[in-house]
């Protein structure tokens, strides 16, 4: 378990303010200048070192993806974009850490963009955002008076301009080289992958995406040292992260905690268990909503990390964690899921297009049963003939919650189709 | 170069190919939709997906760049499992019309599906329909059947320049749309129905009307602008069916315009079928060819020489102005001219008029200065051509004459001829970026040939193109853009005004006058006789009842040029044939046919009897037309004269203000009712709107 010496985010439930001073008084901008100072490749082998990995979903190790942008700034300038479209089903840590503490995201941004030889970044925030839009800004604008932020930014010597960009509600914009098209004035569509943001980004340009969270940390990474953060957790998974802990528990939440933290602990401790006591927990999806579910006997003992996860044939995600109870409908919850998939796919390529439909159109027969036991092998293979055949992972986000019914939970879905079967029969 | 591995076979292809270009060098046929070779890469359509070693996912071929030592597969399991899957999720929501869909028989669709799908559908649940979209009098569309490859939308805003289309909505409900359905305000736009890999866009004027298996297919050339574009010309029956490009990257890359593709229904309708003379109550009355013959004889016979004239027309071969100029030398008259629209270039050597740089040269060009040009609509394709530099190469373009929406940005110098004195008298940023140029162009167009001041013009163009050095050791920048199908070989077969000759409007003149008392008319329906003395003689040979044919004392019914095999040269020069698809009605028969049978007739008989010996004496007079499909350049020597420029607007040829609208520039295409339809649609409601 974590000890409150060891949080990051001292402020995430708000208790005090999150204008600048009361930031300062956290800890925050203590000293910018001397860790700006370490030099663009030293910020960059402290975050290596001290493992840090992508907070936004797929766990790419933070610093290796920083070394990926070219070492000097020749005609093309390098730019740094947050990525702030939290619109994972299930996950809230970025919208508290905006609203709550903004000088930590502000502070990564300067760092971040020093680091990856950037003089400007751009955050691009979640349309539906509206008063984390207005306190983001408020804290950028502080900065800017306080001179953290613009020419020669916290008197370090880099001059680095920081820019707030408000979306339009697409999920997909969250997809990162979606979200530089986005951020560009166009239509929110992924594109294709070579070449990489860091070649080929934001305006053609050299360009880092990163989450809202990883940023966050960076500075108290540099200023605690990459030791202490590599501590925690375990080899591969280190530091904290927040968890956003949702569904039926007693008392939804969002905590830090250490990676690897066992998810019983997580539920029992921090979110006041499962309603109705742990015995009464059906599944729980780990990541957002487009992890696939495990079921409660995986539950038990799963540790809550980016390996352990995967070794279940789900994932950390965003850590956006759905806990759902004895009384859910479990396929009518997936089904739910798929229609949101359905509804986000921005429809470029086809496996997405048409799939999602196909899979949502499936999933609401399954609800109710109607269908033929055949077609539950059929809706698999869907999902396999959609999965990595897309050109981002909203493909894979749509199939995998659908598989991982599957897998746990084909009984139940038997059960319902020879229960619709025998009522048609009796009609 | 880059060795890769595709299904265990070594290829090597140059650096920036794409592992599909690989795959195909390879000689592995990989399916696509979405991807064509002269549009960017979407990679939307994942057809093309194959298997890469240490890649856990297949891979889209035509996306990814071919690296050195990638192990490439095309005939895995994995593969084939990921092409069905893709072709099975096209096909759930594709309407199963293919019975009615006049894209059957040659659709991408229904030919991979046959090659990489399924044998049937999983699908069950309830399909997805589309409301159509209005695309104008040339696009017919059923957009249900759309799978979103996308090519229309890239080939609208990269080649054609019109932003206008463009995908609505996300996911499933996602629309190929013109936004606010308009029609599609392109000179190009024909060409996405080619490139609709299935049948979402359908040609509009050939709906229902054939099926691609009856039709047969004859290459040839196209005669509604000078570029001489390569087309297909099918046909079922008697009846030319289409008009569809072929590939030549020299000229038309992929492309035709609308006019070249639609304007075939004018070649049913009012054409001629018949001789026809003129009675004493001054009607046009069928006649037989020898009536018809014999008041030709009559007139000629009672003219002097230097009395009699011919005019050639724009849509003429080669091979029929040779045998009438031949005619004419014979009778011994020297009023000769295939430039029906007064254009004065022509008799200061073949550099003087070429598209000198040729079209292809157009890539190789860092700036183009148009004069009087506005290749959008008197060489669409070509201006297609010039976007693309603009947009790739960043090519800079000036033009001096009436401004026009050309679909890419140009430094506009004004519409005044008397710029053109400045510049060479003063110099100014165009001077100075052309004499910076490696490869400098001028283009000249029509506008600015055909005033009276248009040898001074030229002349200032001459001493313009010594400042700059447009003429190199490897380039010559000078280009002169024709319009006309016939001109460039009739000024190469030297139809032109002999020694004390008229040219075409002192031989209208003349006409008036009295001193000319006989005119040939062959095909030129542009120039207005209607002013002629009445006891002129106007003999009319062509294929549409046109105005030429209104204005004539004996009309002799000549083959349109898909019905007669001919040589065309186009306006860079390069020696074309076009072959013949269908026969001409009636007692229609080829050009040089009727006229060498004319010379039988008033005893002047020209010497051969066929074709191919035409071609022999023809190619022997003028050697240049031996030299088939390439590009042609000649040495530029003095042009035009010394002459005072007057302070007249240049306006355009075609198009914008000319009065000449670009769906109708020749007897066919005015004879068209889907010209007539564009006119209406692109044309007419753009003039009210501006109103409005």
């Amino acid at each position: 378990m974590l000890n409150d010496k060891d949080r990051i985010f001292t402020n995430i439930y708000g208790w005090q303010g999150a204008d600048l001073s009361s930031a300062k008084a956290r800890g925050d901008w203590d000293n910018t200048k001397a860790l700006i100072k370490l030099g663009h490749e030293e910020v960059i082998e402290r975050v290596k070192a001290s493992g840090l990995r992508g907070r936004g979903g797929a766990g790419f190790p933070t610093g290796l993806k920083w070394s990926f942008m070219p070492k000097e700034v020749k005609d093309r300038p390098h730019y740094l974009v947050v990525n702030a479209d939290e619109s994972e089903p299930g996950t809230c840590k970025d919208r508290d850490i905006i609203r709550h503490e903004p000088h930590k995201l502000v502070e990564g941004c300067l760092m971040a963009g020093f680091a990856m030889r950037a003089h400007a970044g751009y955050i691009y925030i979640r349309g539906e955002f509206v008063n984390e839009a207005k306190a983001l800004q408020r804290a950028i604008d502080e900065a800017y008076e306080a001179g953290l932020l613009g020419k020669n930014a916290a008197k370090s010597g880099w001059d680095f301009d920081l820019y707030l960009h408000r979306g339009a509600g697409a999920y997909i914009c969250g997809e990162e080289t979606a979200l530089i098209e986005s951020l560009e004035g166009k239509k929110g569509q992924p594109r294709l992958k070579p070449p990489f943001p860091a070649g080929a980004g934001l305006y053609g340009c050299p360009t880092t995406v990163n989450n809202v969270e990883t940023i966050a940390v960076v500075p108290t990474i540099l200023r605690r040292g990459a030791d202490w953060f590599a501590g925690l957790g375990r080899e591969g998974n280190t530091g904290s992260k927040l968890f956003c802990i949702s569904g039926h528990v007693n008392n939804p939440c969002n905590v830090e905690e250490e990676m690897g933290v066992s998810l019983k602990e997580l539920i029992e401790k921090h979110a006041g268990g499962v309603r109705g006591g742990w015995d009464n927990l059906l599944a729980v999806i780990p990541g957002g909503s487009s992890t696939p579910m495990i079921p409660k006997d995986v539950c038990d003992t799963i540790l809550m990390d980016f390996d352990s996860l995967k070794a279940a044939q789900t994932g950390l995600g965003t850590a956006g964690i759905i806990v759902m109870d004895k009384s859910t409908d479990i396929i009518k919850a997936i089904a739910r899921i798929s229609y949101f998939y359905k509804h986000e796919s921005c429809g470029q390529c086809t496996p997405c297009r048409e799939g999602t439909g196909w899979m949502y159109r499936m999933m609401e027969r399954l609800v109710k049963g109607d269908a033929d036991v055949s077609e539950i092998d059929t809706l698999f293979d869907v999902t396999k003939q959609v999965e990595g055949h897309t050109i981002c992972a909203l493909g894979d986000a749509a199939a995998w919650p659908i598989q991982g019914l599957i897998r746990h939970f084909r009984p139940e879905i038997e059960k319902r189709i020879t229960a619709w079967r025998a009522a048609a029969v009796a009609e | 170069m880059i060795t890769l591995t595709i299904d265990g076979i070594e290829v090597e292809v140059e650096e920036g190919a794409s592992v599909l270009q690989a795959c195909e060098a390879a000689g592995k046929e990989v399916p696509r939709f979405c991807y064509h070779e002269r549009l960017s890469i979407a990679g939307n359509c994942r057809m093309c997906l194959v298997e890469m070693e240490r890649s856990p996912k297949p891979v889209a071929s035509c996306a990814m760049p071919a690296g050195n030592g990638m192990v490439i597969k095309t005939d895995t399991p994995m593969v084939k499992k990921a092409r069905e899957g893709v072709m099975e999720f096209m096909l759930i929501n594709h309407p199963l019309d293919c019975p009615i869909c006049d894209q059957g028989g040659e659709c991408d669709l229904q030919d991979q599906a046959m090659g990489y799908g399924m044998a049937d559908s999983r699908y069950q649940e309830p399909k997805r329909t589309v409301e159509n979209k209005e695309m104008g009098p040339l696009i017919s569309t059923i957009m249900t059947r759309c799978i979103h490859c996308t090519r229309c939308v890239r080939f609208a805003t990269e080649v054609a320049g019109v932003p206008e289309l463009g995908a609505i909505g996300r996911g499933e409900t996602m629309e190929i749309t013109t936004y606010l359905e308009k029609a599609l305000a392109s000179e190009l736009s024909g060409n996405v129905v080619d490139l609709c890999p299935v049948g979402a866009l359908t040609s509009r004027p050939y709906a229902f009307q054939a099926r691609s298996w009856e039709l047969s297919h004859t290459s040839s050339i196209d005669v509604m602008d000078a570029l001489g574009s390569h087309i297909r010309v099918d046909s079922r029956g008697n009846q030319v069916m289409r008009v569809l490009p072929r590939n030549n990257d020299d000229v038309n890359e992929e492309w035709i315009s609308d006019k070249t593709r639609h304007a075939i229904d004018g070649l049913r309708t009012p054409r001629i079928d018949r001789p026809y003379l003129r009675n004493a109550k001054g009607r046009l009355e069928e006649a037989s060819w020898d009536e018809a013959f014999t008041a030709i004889k009559k007139a000629i016979g009672k003219a002097k020489p230097d009395e009699i004239a011919s005019i050639a027309g724009d849509l003429c071969d080669a091979e029929a102005m040779f045998a009438l100029s031949q005619l004419m030398d014979k009778i011994g008259s020297p009023h000769k001219d295939c430039r029906q629209d007064g254009s004065v270039v022509g008799q200061q050597g073949e550099g003087s008029y070429l598209f000198n740089s040729s079209i292809a040269g157009i890539d190789d060009a860092d700036v183009i200065f148009l004069i009087g040009a506005n290749p959008r609509h008197e060489a669409a394709v070509m201006n297609a051509r010039i976007r693309q530099n603009y947009f790739n190469r960043d090519v800079k373009i000036f033009r001096l004459g009436a401004e026009v929406d050309l679909t890419y940005p140009v430094t506009e110098l004004g519409d005044d001829a008397r710029l053109l004195e400045k510049l060479v008298d003063k110099g100014g940023p165009v001077v100075t970026a052309l004499k910076r140029a490696k490869r400098p162009m001028i283009i000249l167009g029509q506008a600015a040939l055909r005033r009276k001041d248009s040898m001074g013009l030229l002349d200032l163009v001459g001493q313009l193109a010594k400042q700059v050095d447009l003429v190199k050791k490897d380039w010559n920048g000078f280009n002169v853009l024709h319009t006309a199908a016939a001109r460039v070989a009739g000024l190469m077969l030297n139809f032109l005004p002999g020694k004390g000759g008229k040219p075409t409007m002192e031989i209208v003149a003349g006409l008036e006058k009295g001193n000319i008392k006989v005119l040939y008319n062959l095909g030129a329906d542009e120039v207005d006789l209607s002013q002629r003395a009445d006891k002129s003689f106007v003999i009319y040979q062509g294929s549409h009842g046109d105005r030429g044919a209104s204005q004539a004392d004996v009309v002799l019914p000549g083959a349109a040029w898909s019905e007669k095999d001919g040589i065309y040269v186009n306006t860079e020069g390069r020696v074309q044939y076009a072959s013949r698809v269908t026969f001409p009605p009636g007692d229609a028969r080829e050009d040089w046919a009727i006229i060498r049978a004319l010379s039988a007739a008033i005893g002047q008989t020209l010497g051969y009897d066929d074709l191919s010996s035409l071609r022999q004496t023809m190619t022997a007079a003028v050697p240049t037309l031996a030299v088939t499909d390439q590009p042609q350049s000649a040495k530029l020597g003095k042009i035009g004269r010394r002459q005072a420029i007057t302070a007249s607007p240049m306006g355009h040829a075609i198009g914008a203000g000319s009065g000449v609208s670009f769906y109708m520039t020749c007897p066919i295409s005015r004879a068209s009712v889907t010209m007539a339809e564009c006119v209406k649609a692109f044309e007419l409601n753009d003039k009210a709107e501006a109103a409005e």
